[in-house]
């Protein structure tokens, strides 16, 4: 099968769905005439022309609440904020009006737009840095997706277009793939696997709360999104030389949670490690840890593992970097910790 | 400039072009917004209604003036001094009142309450708590109605406290820049909450904030409720021929508190009294019976009628079930994914 890469793969969702909707419309900052900051909207203005395409001035919530505006009347806005870090510009239109819409109106509002965000440390310090799940996760409205591989991406990016409900699609800007600035150096400097890179060329859907098994496995079972899950790929890689069998689980969408096979699997491991780029307190890590305890607290044999971004903001040095952030090497110290007993 | 006296912006009513229909349809609209807000107040005060509220008191001039030169299908955005906004648009008084009580057949199924009325079948697109949120969402209302060409236009109803934040500038900008169908309506009610124009605002001559944008501006007498029209309806008419946005301030005065039971202290009953001279119902009545253009008996009919459509809207919602307690899990999202999105 033709393989994409995952930039590609969002741009060919957003593509295919703009061509067979017209309520569908993409805004935000330099994505028409620069083709996005990250490539993934190349061409698109061409195609599609700028009553389509629009690209916006530096007005975070202003083009956020008009994408609100747009989406209560009859379009299906695609909001693209250049990085994840900008979208706290927009908090107001994002968590007091888009997300509360539904309820505070009795049903009568529904708002389907989709917010794109690349996020993630890539040597761009504290301000284009950081991992913004679970400020996202915490409100209540929104659903919020996270693909990391471009299969995924594709199918969870036609299923955010077709809902009704406001999404949220985090990006991981290392695993745009080798066209987006940056792309090609990630591929060779840090251990990103080619899984999920065959994608089907006509459009398809994966439902929302419905996470993947990227390696099944019996000894321990790791959590993890986005860039995560490819570490954790490396690290179950390297562990089943020593005989360690990990099971590696993508949830792609946090919001809603697939909460069945994440119990199942640590039902089958009873040892669990949770690899996510967002700082630790108050972050994924703690919430799937918390999940767990509730509803799977006698089947573990050790204390959840959370591997997390320090509670810092992202340092510039290439070294702090690399040190606040999870690396493999976080990863597969925690899988040790965990079978340690 | 700073207004506080009354006779910097009033300019007399002006009935000429305006059929019986119309100027009948002023007045409802404003008696009903006025009526059903002092109801709120007396019902606040001796039943068991929940929650708070804001009064517009002598503004209904603003909602009522602009909201009768839209079609039906035109957009608003409102705030938190809404129900005048809503009774202009023709929201139904049965609906609202029972919001009010939180009642599950209130407009929005008592999950929205005062704040947050809203009545998309009259293209009443919601009541936006946070100041100045409501405004980008008009605005892209607007968009959409030119993307979709359609003829509609949107208005944004806010207050002088909104117009210091971002989202005023940015939408403004993306408006004129765009050429949307959007009306920005300033209802200067001269307090933001405490604070008096000339103490939060280094320009307090609203209507010129448009001109960085190069969006036109009005200010006209807000509690003149044919002046408010004539000039929305210019706005109206530039907006749907493609002509881009506008910004209307509409200079009126706050008679009540900025919520309910709230004194206001910080005015002084001189001020008070004198803007009381200018309540917008008391001069269009005056002004219609002397221009002859209605006569008592026309305004007694549709006063009496509007008292019977409030004794009717409070026994609709009296009667309606009170919200549940669990009501809320349907409108979270549209999906029964609710369950598995956090919802237990």
């Amino acid at each position: 099968m033709r393989q994409l890469s995952l930039a590609d793969a969002i741009r060919e969702a957003m593509v295919q769905e703009m061509r067979r909707d017209s309520s569908v419309i993409l805004m935000g900052e330099d994505v028409g005439r620069f083709n996005g900051a990250f490539h993934v909207s190349h061409g698109m203005l061409d195609e599609f022309g700028p009553t389509r395409v629009w690209d916006t001035p530096i007005s975070e919530a202003g083009f956020m609440g008009m994408g609100i505006g747009a989406a209560l009347t009859g379009l299906r806005p695609i909001i693209e904020f250049q990085y994840a870090d900008f979208m706290f510009c927009a908090m107001d239109q994002i968590v007091n009006e888009a997300a509360k819409l539904r309820l505070m109106s009795g049903g009568q509002a529904s708002v389907p737009l989709v917010m794109r965000a690349p996020q993630g440390a890539t040597g761009r310090a504290a301000q284009h840095s950081q991992s913004v799940e679970a400020y996202f996760m915490h409100t209540p409205g929104l659903y919020l997706a996270m693909p990391s591989t471009p299969y995924d991406a594709k199918g969870l990016m036609i299923s955010a277009i077709r809902s009704n409900d406001p999404v949220l699609i985090l990006e991981h800007k290392l695993l745009y793939g080798a066209a987006s600035p940056g792309g090609g150096k990630a591929l060779t400097d840090q251990t990103i696997s080619d899984i999920g890179s065959d994608v089907p060329e006509d459009a398809y859907t994966i439902p929302f709360g419905k996470a993947d098994i990227k390696r099944a496995g019996t000894d321990v079972t790791i959590i993890a999104t986005l860039i995560m899950v490819h570490r954790a790929l490396a690290v179950a890689a390297e562990l089943e030389k020593e005989g360690i069998s990990c099971e590696v689980i993508d949830p792609r969408t946090l919001v809603p949670l697939d909460e069945e096979t994440i119990l199942e699997s640590v039902k089958k491991t009873n040892r669990v490690v949770i690899a996510s780029e967002d700082v630790a307190r108050g972050g994924v890590g703690s919430e799937l840890t918390a999940l767990i305890s509730r509803k799977a607290f006698d089947f573990l044999d050790a204390p959840v593992a959370c591997v997390s971004t320090d509670n810092s903001p992202i340092p510039f040095g290439p070294a702090a970097e690399q040190h606040v952030v999870p690396q493999i090497s976080d990863i597969r110290q925690a899988v040790y910790e965990v079978l340690k007993d | 400039m700073t207004i506080r006296k009354p006779e910097d912006v009033v300019t007399p009513l002006d009935f000429s072009g305006m059929d019986q229909e119309l100027l009948k349809t002023l007045f409802l609209r404003m008696v009903r917004a006025r009526e059903f807000e002092e109801q709120l107040y007396y019902l606040f005060l001796t039943t068991k209604m929940p929650g708070t509220m804001h009064q517009a008191t002598g503004q209904e001039a603003v909602a009522v003036g602009v909201a009768s030169a839209l079609n039906k299908d035109d957009y608003v955005t409102s705030n938190h001094r809404g129900h005048g906004h809503c009774i202009a648009k023709d929201v139904s008084l049965d609906l609202m009142m029972a919001e009010m009580f939180a009642k599950r057949n209130g407009a929005c199924k008592g999950m929205g309450g005062s704040m947050h009325l809203c009545d998309f079948s009259k293209g009443m697109l919601g009541a936006f708590g946070i100041v100045g949120a409501g405004i980008p969402i008009a605005t892209g209302a607007a968009l959409s109605a030119q993307v979709r060409g359609t003829k509609q236009v949107a208005v944004s109803f806010f207050g002088d406290g909104a117009i210091n934040e971002g989202v005023f500038h940015e939408s403004l900008n993306m408006a004129s820049l765009w050429k949307l169908p959007v009306i920005y309506v300033i209802e200067n009610n001269q307090y933001a909450l405490s604070m008096p124009n000339e103490l939060v605002s280094a320009v307090t001559d609203y209507s010129s904030r448009g001109c960085s944008y190069n969006v036109p501006g009005e200010r006209v007498d807000g509690n003149n409720v044919t002046a408010v029209y004539r000039a929305a309806s210019r706005a109206v008419d530039r907006a749907r021929k493609g002509e881009g946005p506008f910004l209307l301030e509409c200079v009126t005065y706050r008679m009540r508190g900025h919520a309910r039971f709230e004194p206001a202290e910080y005015r002084n009953k001189e001020e008070v009294e004198l803007w009381s001279q200018y309540d917008p119902i008391k001069r269009f009545k005056e002004a219609a019976v002397e221009a002859g253009v209605l006569t008592e008996a026309d305004l007694t009919a549709i006063e009496a009628q509007v008292d019977d459509e409030i004794e009717a809207a409070i026994a609709f919602a009296q009667a309606g079930e009170d919200v549940g307690p669990e009501d809320y899990k349907q409108f979270i999202y549209e999906l029964d994914t609710t369950a598995k999105a956090g919802l237990k």
